[in-house]
């Protein structure tokens, strides 16, 4: 059984005297125990708010949610607030964008990481202070006696994320959502960020005891293709609030049949691609999309649309590959083009 | 208009501490600049100057500041107050009592009121502007309104009020009317940068991690607050004493003046101010120079604490 399953999530934005804005339009993805699953899509489709839902952080006025997000069996929408506190933390962790402002600039990195364990674990403060500085050890910060005493802006920006990053994993939940963890780092950090979170999240070394980490299930939130590439088992692509196409990483970056995948892949500058080679970005904006209601979204800058394109809401199907899709006009794999 | 341009600038107090990277960092470079600041320098002197004044007096006044020693040289029906004479380097008050003693002890009541005016006012509005920031909703609205309509009754007004209700006037209700009026902007002032502290980025993290309500109130919202509220407390500390002499002022001060204080003196000192100026003037240029000294340094504080004045 899936360790998380979402169906048909939806979150509406709803203000007085403005517009409802539909944030995330029926997502649905599962995560199996221990397994990477990326989502992905450009800015604005609804990465963060999908998280947020999960998490039962979202403002309680002002903010619709529907459908089902189902973590172990349990039901967790409508679940009371007091329940979902107990959860993060425990079974779901979080880990931010900006590592700076996710900690609390006037509480030492220790007494951080040691409020969660006495919150879930009631460890002592002082065996918490231990563990603390096994976590810190653990996510690769050295020198972590030192450290736990560190205020954050005494840290480097690799290593708040990595404390942060201590703090999601020091109950050991089964589900670690990541919201674009590297967006704010440098290149050279993002890549030990990514190493990291990949080891950690792998089956768990047992030699340190109470803070061993591992086995845990990692939802990987990102626009960056690459990061998805480097890390992730199954890829959601997410457009305009819904999932367009879902498949493993190795068939999915090798034949994208979405036109919108496509896209997304052919915007990324490649190392290995022919010299000369132009960038080519999707056409439009996210502005111009259409509701799901009266056909597919992405029509209006969809190079592939139809007809029915605009008339019909595509349902999500298998495609080629054991690919999920939701499009009327897929694109080919890319030897059915040469042949 | 009056009143919601005094919501606005308080509003804006509040704003500005809720800065994302506010905090221990933020302290340590707001101290840099401070202790290059000739402003903060000047008004820091003249407070230092001040409280040792008041924690020394015991000491340095030759004479009980309650005792006539001079009384054979007032005379009420020729107007006499005795001159300033060897002894006594600025003379007696209208009951012949030395004035350079009860202008030194009078720090220790002046410093007694602001410090106390100001703690009660804070510490009201640390309670009403905690509960409404962090529990939000219908408390808030309630709070809120409370706070907005003691916001629109000028300050002395309100404090002058206050003052009135007490049968008989003594040194702590001038203290009481004077703190009641800046309870609603402590309030205020916290409640805004509570709200902004709601929405932060590290309050969304601490709740990821399963944290306690009370723990992300009084850990993380409460501590990161405080900025715009330790800047007020500095210029409410000038704002108590010029309040509290214009209710002695007003006749609304201590009944008993055994125990000398700067604003009392001042009030006292109406009767006789046209021959007499001098027993307005000592009490007057003293509380207007240890006001100047308290706004000083909670501007400069302000100024150092500001986001925007980063470097
Ligand atoms: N509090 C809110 N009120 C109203 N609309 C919101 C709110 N939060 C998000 N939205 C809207 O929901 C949509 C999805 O936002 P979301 O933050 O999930 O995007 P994202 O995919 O994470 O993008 P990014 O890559 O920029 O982080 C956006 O159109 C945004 O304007
Ligand atoms: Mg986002």
């Amino acid at each position: 059984m899936a360790l998380l399953e979402v169906d048909d999530l939806s979150v509406v934005f709803t203000r007085k005297g403005e517009q409802p804005v539909v944030a995330v339009d029926g997502v649905s993805f599962d995560v199996d125990p221990g397994q990477t699953v990326g989502l992905v899509g450009e800015s604005g489709c609804g990465k963060s708010v999908t998280a947020l839902a999960i998490m039962g952080l979202l403002p309680r006025r002002g903010v619709r949610v529907s459908g089902s997000v189902r973590f172990d069996g349990t039901e967790l929408l409508g679940l009371p607030a007091a329940a979902m506190r107990d959860r993060r933390g425990r079974d779901l962790g979080m880990v931010f964008q900006d590592p700076l402002s996710s900690l609390n600039p006037v509480v030492p990195i220790g007494l951080q990481i040691t409020e969660v364990l006495e919150r879930h674990r009631r460890t002592p403060r002082k065996k918490a202070m231990v563990q603390a500085g096994d976590l810190l050890t653990r996510v690769g910060i050295p020198d972590p006696r030192r450290r736990l005493d560190e205020y954050p802006h005494q840290l480097s920006g690799g290593m708040r994320q990595r404390a942060l990053i201590a703090m999601a994993l020091a109950c050991r939940p089964k589900l670690l959502l990541a919201d674009e963890p590297t967006t704010a780092l440098d290149v050279t950090i993002q890549a030990q960020i990514l190493a990291l979170l990949a080891e950690l999240v792998r089956a768990g070394d047992t030699d340190l005891g109470d803070t061993d980490l591992g086995d845990t299930a990692l939802v990987m939130i990102t626009h960056d293709l690459g990061v998805v590439a480097g890390l992730c088992d199954e890829v959601n692509v997410l457009y305009g609030g819904r999932v367009v196409e879902r498949g493993p990483r190795h068939p999915l970056f090798a034949a994208p049949h979405h036109p919108y995948t496509v896209g997304l892949l052919a915007s990324v500058p490649r190392l290995d691609g022919p010299r000369g080679q132009r960038l080519s970005p999707i056409r439009g904006s996210v502005s111009d999309n259409i509701p799901w209601t009266s056909g597919c979204a992405f029509a209006p800058r969809c190079p592939n649309v139809l007809g029915a394109c605009t008339s019909v809401t595509p349902e999500m199907e298998f495609g080629p590959d054991e690919r999920l899709l939701r499009c009327h006009n897929p694109v080919p794999a890319p030897q059915e083009v040469r042949a | 208009m009056l009143t919601s341009s005094r919501r606005q600038r308080i509003d804006d107090l509040a704003a500005g501490g809720g800065a994302p990277d506010a905090g221990v960092s933020l302290a340590v470079s707001a101290w840099r600049r401070l202790r290059r600041s000739p402003l903060f320098l000047v008004g820091a002197a003249i407070i230092g100057v001040f409280v040792v004044m008041a924690l020394l007096a015991p000491w340095l006044a030759q004479h009980d500041p309650a005792l006539r020693l001079l009384d054979d040289q007032v005379s009420r029906a020729r107007n006499e107050i005795p001159p300033a004479q060897p002894g006594h380097p600025l003379g007696g008050d209208q009951q012949g009592r030395d004035l350079y003693s009860r202008m030194l002890l009078g720090s220790q009541q002046t410093l007694l009121v602001a410090v106390l005016a100001t703690v009660i006012g804070l510490g009201g509005g640390l309670v009403l502007g905690t509960l409404a920031g962090a529990i939000g909703g219908w408390v808030d609205s309630v709070v809120m309104r409370l706070v907005d309509v003691m916001l629109s009754i000028p300050s002395l007004l309100l404090a002058v009020s206050v003052g009135a209700l007490f049968a008989r006037q003594t040194q702590f209700t001038v203290i009481l009317a004077v703190a009641i009026v800046q309870i609603p902007i402590f309030a205020r002032l916290l409640r805004g940068s509570m709200l902004a502290q709601r929405a932060s980025d590290h309050v969304l993290a601490a709740r990821a991690l399963g944290v306690r309500r009370r723990a992300i109130v009084f850990r993380h919202m409460l501590p990161n607050s405080l900025g715009p509220v330790v800047v007020q407390s500095t210029l409410v500390l000038a704002i108590a004493i010029i309040d509290a002499a214009a209710l002695s002022f007003l006749g609304l001060g201590a009944a008993d003046d055994s125990v000398p204080e700067w604003g009392q003196m001042l009030g006292r000192a109406q009767d006789v101010i046209d021959s007499h100026p001098q027993l307005a003037f000592w009490p007057a240029g003293a509380i207007i120079t240890v006001a100047l000294g308290f706004t000083l340094v909670g501007e400069s504080l302000r100024d150092a604490l500001d986001p925007k004045n980063r470097r």
